[in-house]
């Protein structure tokens, strides 16, 4: 765009050219581009500046709300000392975690196979397994209150979801690069190992982080398995106990929020590549 | 070093798509056997099968005298160099070269030795540490090669991997696999498109169309004695001039040129094969002559060929480049009637 900007510029007679071009470009592209910034982060200028303003504070609609005049880190010591929350934030991550590397595990196996081997079935996948009765499994197997109801219902969701992401990956990869291990004397494991997975280590890291996302924000299963403060994951400890009746605790509520959203945010600015060419590669290939 | 042997070998890949029909081959220890054809003819697949990349539908394949049809490939001990070459684009030149070797358990050093050795017979010495994106056409297709010699396999392999190459490196490239060949003293079992890569490096050529094998010969035989219209016609280029005849006794009437054949072929409706390196500048036999109307004209400064019309049928000649002609002119030529070919209309059989 800018070669384009500067070729424009050497015409005699249309000096005006760049200044129109600039408020075009301006009123097209950046124009729409800050009003959907300010609408995305709006919530989480809010909750942040909430979770530092007093209680004082919070309540005076004497002055704007818009900025913090006396910043406090109350909340956020309350948060540590009165409630639970570095429990559910150590409970989330273990969730999160393990369902992530049980999901990897079987989806990589999964979309390889799926991918790769010639068997009756292989071009359809399943969805049913969504509509487990899960409530009675757990119940079943005694794990309610325990954070492997958790660990263990994730990759229903996760498995099918990463295992049709990973399939598209591995489907990118040539099949001679395998037919020449297997050749040069690997199993198919060891070729699916040395070679196939190496080179879907894009689509494996954005499979891992969407599926470590959603088991850190899933609400549903943890609010119906975990009734014990102790184990309680981060979005239902926080929605079930810094809030009461009609009492909430905005200050907590929006310091829990805080801390609870920084490692995904920190996860996607990192892989924030990999995940959209993973959402891409995915979109296509499915 | 090995021999192979295809006996009545099929893979169809569904009921009515049949790859390779009833391929009966043997590969004697050491040769350097081709198999060419058009694309689609079976010949890819019948080299994916010896190497264990497909299954076989019916027949068996061995190796020596062992029969691999159920053996995975790792087992085969052939190497095998892809058309697209197919490095590991993860790894570096030596650890492409040397993967089959730390398959196979080979010590630290005994890969070591075995991949420098062979990049200082490809000229890779200097590009071991590099991956194969930092690589030209030329040097990856050494790197596949080399992958397949540090091996040190029974069989080698070779599905077109000169396909990829630009015309003049691949006259090179294809010098250097006879080469290699001799020195390897290996069966080689080469697959290519290609009728010049065939009768240059083949001992012998193996010709496939349709998944059938129709003339296995060495180079010489194969353009010599073709035993159909179809080999006659895929080997040697420009192709050979096909004329439709009807034949009594010993007499051949094309629509522009009659001749005496050498003996009586028993067949009323012939198609006469000649070659356009087969005419005769110089006319000594009144019958076997043609008079061309030359039409279009190709000097290539070694040759000069003459695309024109004998009667109604269209021919190609090709004669001395000294020769002066124009387009619209007529030009006399005798047929070496030694080199004359005559198939069969029906079944497209030679018959001499």
């Amino acid at each position: 765009m800018a070669a384009v900007a500067r070729v424009k510029v050497r015409r005699p007679g249309t000096g005006r050219v760049i200044g129109d071009r600039f408020v075009g470009r301006a009123l097209r592209i950046y124009l729409p581009l800050l009003v959907m910034l300010v609408v995305t982060l709006f919530p989480f200028y809010w909750m942040a500046i909430t979770s530092f303003k007093s209680a004082s504070e919070l309540f005076d609609f004497s002055v704007s709300p818009l900025w913090v005049r006396e910043p406090t880190l109350d909340w956020y010591r309350h948060l540590f000392t009165q409630t639970n929350f570095p429990r559910w934030a150590f409970n989330t991550a273990i969730v999160a975690i393990a369902s992530t590397l049980i999901s990897l595990f079987c989806s990589i196996l999964a979309g390889y196979s799926l991918a790769r081997l010639r068997y009756r079935g292989a071009d359809t996948i399943g969805w049913g397994i969504f509509f487990l009765p899960l409530t009675f499994v757990i119940r079943e197997l005694h794990l309610f209150n325990n954070l492997w109801a958790l660990i263990l219902t994730y990759p229903t969701f996760l498995i099918p979801f990463c295992t049709w992401m990973l399939m598209g990956f591995f489907k990118g990869i040539p099949r001679e690069l395998e037919e020449a291990a297997l050749v040069d004397g690997a199993t198919r494991i060891q070729a699916m190992v040395r070679i196939a997975i190496p080179l879907a280590l894009p689509g494996i890291l954005a499979a891992a982080l969407f599926a470590f996302t959603l088991s850190w924000n899933e609400f549903l299963y943890a609010l119906i398995f975990m009734n014990d403060s102790l184990v309680k994951t981060i979005p239902v400890g926080v929605t079930q106990e810094l809030i009461h009746g009609d009492e909430f605790f905005w200050g907590e509520l929006m310091a829990a929020a805080l801390l609870g959203s920084v490692p995904v945010a920190v996860l996607y600015s990192f892989f924030v590549d990999y995940f959209v060419a993973g959402m891409t590669a995915g979109a296509v290939k499915g | 070093m090995a021999s192979v042997t295809y006996e009545h070998v099929t893979k169809k890949f569904s009921t009515d798509t049949t790859a390779v029909d009833d391929l009966s081959l043997e590969i004697r220890d050491t040769e350097f056997m081709v198999l060419v054809g058009p694309s689609g003819c079976g010949k890819s697949t019948a080299l994916r099968m010896l190497a264990g990349l497909e299954d076989i539908t019916a027949g068996e394949i061995k190796i020596d005298d062992q029969v691999v049809n159920e053996m995975p490939p790792r087992d085969r001990d052939v190497a095998m160099v892809f058309q697209s070459y197919a490095l590991y684009p993860h790894m570096s030149v030596f650890d492409n070269m040397g993967f089959g070797l730390k398959m196979r358990g080979s010590t630290r050093s005994e890969i070591t030795s075995r991949v420098k050795e062979a990049g200082r017979i490809l000229r890779l010495d200097q590009l071991l540490a590099r991956k194969p994106r930092q690589l030209s056409g030329g040097q990856r297709q050494r790197v596949a090669v080399g992958r397949a010699i540090v091996r040190q396999p029974r069989v080698f392999l070779l599905d077109e991997p000169l396909s990829n190459l630009d015309a003049m490196l691949r006259v090179q490239t294809r010098i250097e696999l006879q080469k290699m060949h001799q020195r390897l003293g290996t069966t080689f079992i080469y697959v290519t498109h290609d009728q010049v890569e065939a009768m240059t490096m083949g001992d012998r050529i193996a010709v496939m169309k349709d998944g059938v094998l129709q003339q296995v010969a060495p180079p010489r035989e194969i353009y010599d004695q073709p035993v159909n219209m179809y080999v006659a016609g895929f080997i040697g280029s420009p192709r050979m001039n096909f004329l439709p005849v009807t034949i009594s006794d010993h007499k051949a009437k094309a629509s522009g040129l009659e001749l005496n054949l050498p003996k009586a072929p028993g067949v009323e409706h012939g198609v006469l094969g000649i070659r356009p390196e087969h005419f005769l500048p110089n006319v000594s036999d009144a019958d076997a002559a043609i008079d061309l109307k030359v039409e279009v004209l190709e000097v290539l400064g070694s040759d000069q060929y003459l695309y024109g019309k004998v009667g109604s049928d269209d021919l190609i000649v090709r004669v001395d480049p000294q020769l002066k002609v124009d387009i619209g002119d007529r030009v006399r030529l005798g047929l070496d009637m030694q080199r004359l070919h005559l198939f069969d209309a029906g079944t497209e059989k030679a018959l001499f």
